[in-house]
């Protein structure tokens, strides 16, 4: 079982208040992203879930258990770490023995996980190579090898992809998925790359100067962020917000609209722009607007856009799209 | 829970040294002070008496006093005048492409490595020696009159001697410097077609600020200290002695302890200053 | 930065720094050549360069005639001794201050050096009085002592060095892994510190080697090291160049080939850091 729960965590650095208080309940078998700008203490949080870093408040419950005086290594949980931290003095073998070894597993049960752990990952052939001989991807599912054999009650990864490069992150993101599938265990995965979040996520976790703004399933958040920070942070390109005329007639501060929610004319529409650049990208074309009172809006077209900069071009939200933001940036229903 | 715990065996790790490090500055220390203090010498034990600070009146106007510090000013003066442009000057040499550049290293930094009195003694004789040294040789080659080091210029000779041990000292840390000078900088103002001299002076020589002040605050801990050279060479004599060699020469020669601590007081108090601004140093260092 | 004629110009360089080069080291190689000459011939003038007659003759004469052996352990142990002693001490230590950093860290790093700034004169006295009455004067274990206190700054600081190098996630991923302190230490953090802890074993052995003030006013004959033993040829009698140059390069030759290896490490250990 792997159910997690914080009660009003806090965490002080000195006098800086990192995490001024997080409550979150994490399900078992789930796949929870915290996710959230630089600094926003979703490293942080991991850290104190995995006891690497003592709280200053608040209760971390680990299937019922409260586990402030327990040890990183006896909370059940593994980590990959951003830099996946391998040791670079021992052979991958022992690099993912290391851990059953620390817990005095005899040798023949280190061999067989250690062996079923290599083949899932594709690493059966490196066994015997030091990790200075290894490509980034490599080390990556070293690293992650090194967590699936401990059979931890739940995974914990730090920013694990963000040093790859472009392609490789793709494939790894795919792998991990595929082995969440396969293991069924809870994993936690902190980035600041909303993509990966919204890709992989059972459950999102948006953080912003360690509060949390909302947890919700990727589609809520993105089809019912409950803040400003939540609707521009999720979603790419950002969604347009705009301020004035607009938005009071909808009785609202801020209203917000998606750049795919946006139906564009070269004749006729509501909102009248002409285009400043277009971005082709052949799948989608993004177009940027200069909207005249409303300001810089983006827009996004399915496939091939004709217009260029220069040209008129009018756009057409969807009502139904349109998110309402009071004053305070908290999100107007009804 | 292991962050908690580490506080407390990190404490009693650092314990040990810090103890043993606290005693071997108070204890001496202290005991010098004190020493400073009282009429002592140890041809005629047990029979101190507190004298104030007559010894240091005695020590500062004593002219052989004057002439020790006027001579350790010199010699480290010297020394670094001579380490720190040398070692500028070298450290740029072995920085251009050579053929066999680690050969070359290899002879510029072997004389740090050489032991003071072996150094001391081999200049004195094999080189420095007004008949049969090299040099003599070599002057009488081109016609000039061989000097004789030791009686004519005793302090010079140890000066070269002592530039001759510390050149690779500066010479090396000058290189790793001017080696850490972004290699982009430099394609940066070859683009801009920047003459070399216009480089040094405009780029290269404020990137080593720092270096060759580091460099000057450490061969001066250092060369306050000069000790070996002069014992081994010419035993002491107005002409080469310096602050430490005054101290040793009044505690173990006229076994006079009560000056000879007022002496090396003033030698520690020197040291401080320098001490000061070379801890200063490392200390905004150590943030970065 | 010029790459027009760069052979030329890469020849006449060369030449420029092969003949500065060769004229530092000249001393050295000088003392080498004469080591292998007779009396008569190292004294004589003009000096011979290559053509002498070899002789090894110096070298037997200096290990007989003065048990050139005894003070060469001398310097081994009291070398070797001090370091390894400072090693225990400084590990500790420098584990502590690099991995469990409290506020007053810095600030004790920087008293540590500072103790290494203190002038020896300022110590003699004292140091001098205690070694004679509590009979340590001319001892090994005194003077390891005292060269261990000297060099345990410079050890605790070089060690403290290395270990920031060591990625402190590394060290977290133990934790995880459930290692505990005694094993993090053992299993992960020695095998990644071997490479500083020798590199600082190297330079240290060098400096304490090398040390003449202690050696010179401590010890006479029992615990004499090499430093002293060539400082007896500063008075001695007849012609003695060659031998002295055959004591010498028996000296100084461990010392520089270790050196060759310890540069990198010199730089570390003796600008505190205010250099990269």
């Amino acid at each position: 079982m792997g159910t997690i729960a914080l009660k009003n965590v806090q965490k002080k650095f000195g006098d800086v208040d990192v995490i001024p208080g997080v409550d979150l309940a994490i399900n078992n078998g789930e796949f929870v992203v915290f996710v959230g700008p630089s600094g926003c203490g979703k490293s942080t949080l991991l850290r104190l879930i995995a006891g690497l870093e003592d709280t200053t408040g608040g209760e971390i419950v680990i299937d019922g258990v409260d586990v402030a005086n327990v040890p990183p290594a006896r909370r059940g949980l593994s980590m990959v770490f951003q830099s996946y931290a391998l040791y670079p003095h021992m052979s991958v073998r022992n690099n993912i023995a290391f851990g059953l070894k620390m817990a005095g597993q005899p040798k023949e049960i280190i061999d067989q996980k250690v062996a079923k752990a290599a083949a899932t990952l594709n690493l059966t052939d490196y066994l015997e190579r030091k990790p200075r001989a290894l490509s980034g991807g490599q080390r990556q599912r070293v690293a992650i090898g090194r967590a699936i054999v401990r059979e931890p009650k739940a995974f914990l990864f730090d920013e694990p992809l963000s040093n790859l490069d472009a392609a490789l992150r793709v494939q790894m993101r795919i792998e991990i998925m595929q082995l969440h599938s396969a293991l069924g265990a809870t994993m936690i995965y902190v980035t600041h790359d909303q993509v990966e979040a919204m890709t992989m996520a059972d459950r999102i976790v948006v953080l912003n100067k360690g509060r949390i703004e909302q947890v919700g399933t990727p589609l809520e958040l993105y089809n019912r962020p409950d803040t400003l920070f939540v609707a521009g942070f999720i979603g790419s390109p950002r969604m347009n917000f705009l301020q004035g005329d607009v938005a009071r007639v909808l009785g609202a501060q801020t209203v917000g609209v998606r750049p795919e929610h946006l139906a564009l004319s070269t004749t006729s529409g509501q909102w009248p722009g002409k285009i400043l650049l277009a971005e082709h990208l052949g799948s989608d074309t993004f177009l940027h607007v200069d909207g005249g009172a409303l300001g810089r809006i983006t827009a996004r077209a399915p496939g091939e856009f004709p217009q260029g900069p220069g040209s008129p071009v009018w756009m057409t939200p969807d009502s139904s799209r349109l998110h309402r933001f009071d004053s305070e940036g908290r999100a107007l229903r009804g | 829970m292991a962050t908690r715990q580490t506080g407390i065996v990190g404490r009693l790790a650092v314990a040990p040294s810090v103890l043993a490090l606290f005693l071997w500055m108070i204890v001496p220390l202290g005991m010098t002070i004190w020493f400073s203090l009282l009429r002592y010498n140890l041809l005629d034990p047990g029979n101190e008496s507190f004298a104030g600070l007559m010894n240091y009146r005695y020590f500062l106007t004593d002219p052989a006093f004057l002439s020790a510090l006027a001579k350790t000013l010199q010699l480290v003066g010297a020394v670094l005048v001579i380490t720190v442009g040398g070692g500028v000057l070298l450290a740029l040499l072995l920085d251009q492409p050579i053929f066999g550049r680690g050969f070359v290293r290899i002879m510029v930094i072997a004389p740090f490595f050489v032991m003071p009195t072996v150094s001391a003694l081999v200049w004195k004789n094999m080189l420095m020696h007004p008949v049969s040294g090299f040099f003599a040789w070599m002057m009488k080659s081109v016609g000039l009159q061989p000097i004789d080091w030791f009686a004519d210029a005793p302090l010079t000779a140890i000066i070269v001697m002592v530039a001759w041990q510390w050149l690779p000292f500066a010479t090396l840390i000058l290189l790793t410097a001017i080696q850490s000078l972004d290699e982009e900088q430099k394609e940066a103002a070859e683009m801009d077609g920047t003459p070399a001299l216009s480089y040094f002076y405009h780029i290269v020589l404020p990137h080593l600020a720092r270096p060759i002040t580091v460099v000057i605050l450490i061969e001066t801990i250092f060369l306050l200290n000069v000790f070996a050279e002069i014992q081994v060479t010419t035993g002491g004599g107005a002409a080469t002695t310096n602050l430490p060699f005054l101290v040793y020469a009044q505690a173990l020669q006229q076994y006079d302890i009560g000056g000879a601590s007022a002496g090396g007081i003033v030698a520690v108090i020197l040291a401080n200053i320098v001490a000061f601004f070379l801890v200063r140093m490392i200390g905004k260092n150590l943030e970065a | 930065m010029a790459r027009r004629q760069p052979m030329q110009r890469r020849v006449i360089t060369t030449a420029f720094a092969w003949g500065i080069g060769f004229a530092i080291f000249f001393p050295i190689l000088w003392t080498i050549l004469t080591s292998f000459k007779t009396e008569l011939e190292a004294f004589s003038t003009p000096p011979k360069f290559l053509f002498f007659d070899w002789t090894t003759e110096n070298y037997g004469i200096v290990n007989e005639r003065s048990d050139y052996f005894r003070f060469a352990m001398n310097s081994v142990i009291l070398a070797l001794g001090s370091t390894v002693i400072a090693l225990l001490f400084a590990i500790p230590a420098a584990w502590a201050m690099a991995f469990a950093p409290a506020k007053r860290t810095k600030d004790l790093l920087l008293w540590m050096l500072s103790t290494k700034m203190m002038p020896p004169v300022g110590a003699l006295i004292p140091i001098y009085i205690i070694f004679r009455n509590t009979n340590l004067l001319d001892s090994r274990a005194g003077l390891v002592g005292v060269l261990f206190l000297l060099n345990l700054p410079i050890v605790v600081w070089m060690l403290y060095t290395y270990f920031k190098e060591i990625p402190g996630e590394i060290l977290e991923a133990a934790r995880m892994d459930g290692a505990s302190l005694w094993k993090e230490l053992v299993f992960v953090l020695a095998p990644m510190a071997i490479p500083g802890i020798a590199s600082t074993l190297l330079l240290n052995v060098i400096l304490a080697w090398n040390e003449a003030f202690w050696t010179l006013n401590l010890t006479t004959s029992d615990a004499a090291p090499l430093t002293v033993f060539i400082a007896s040829y500063s008075s001695p009698e007849g012609l003695f160049w060659a031998k002295l140059s055959a004591a010498s390069t028996m000296a100084i030759a461990p010392i520089l080939i270790l050196g060759w290896f310890a540069q990198r490490q010199l730089v570390r250990g003796l600008t505190f850091g205010a250099v990269k």
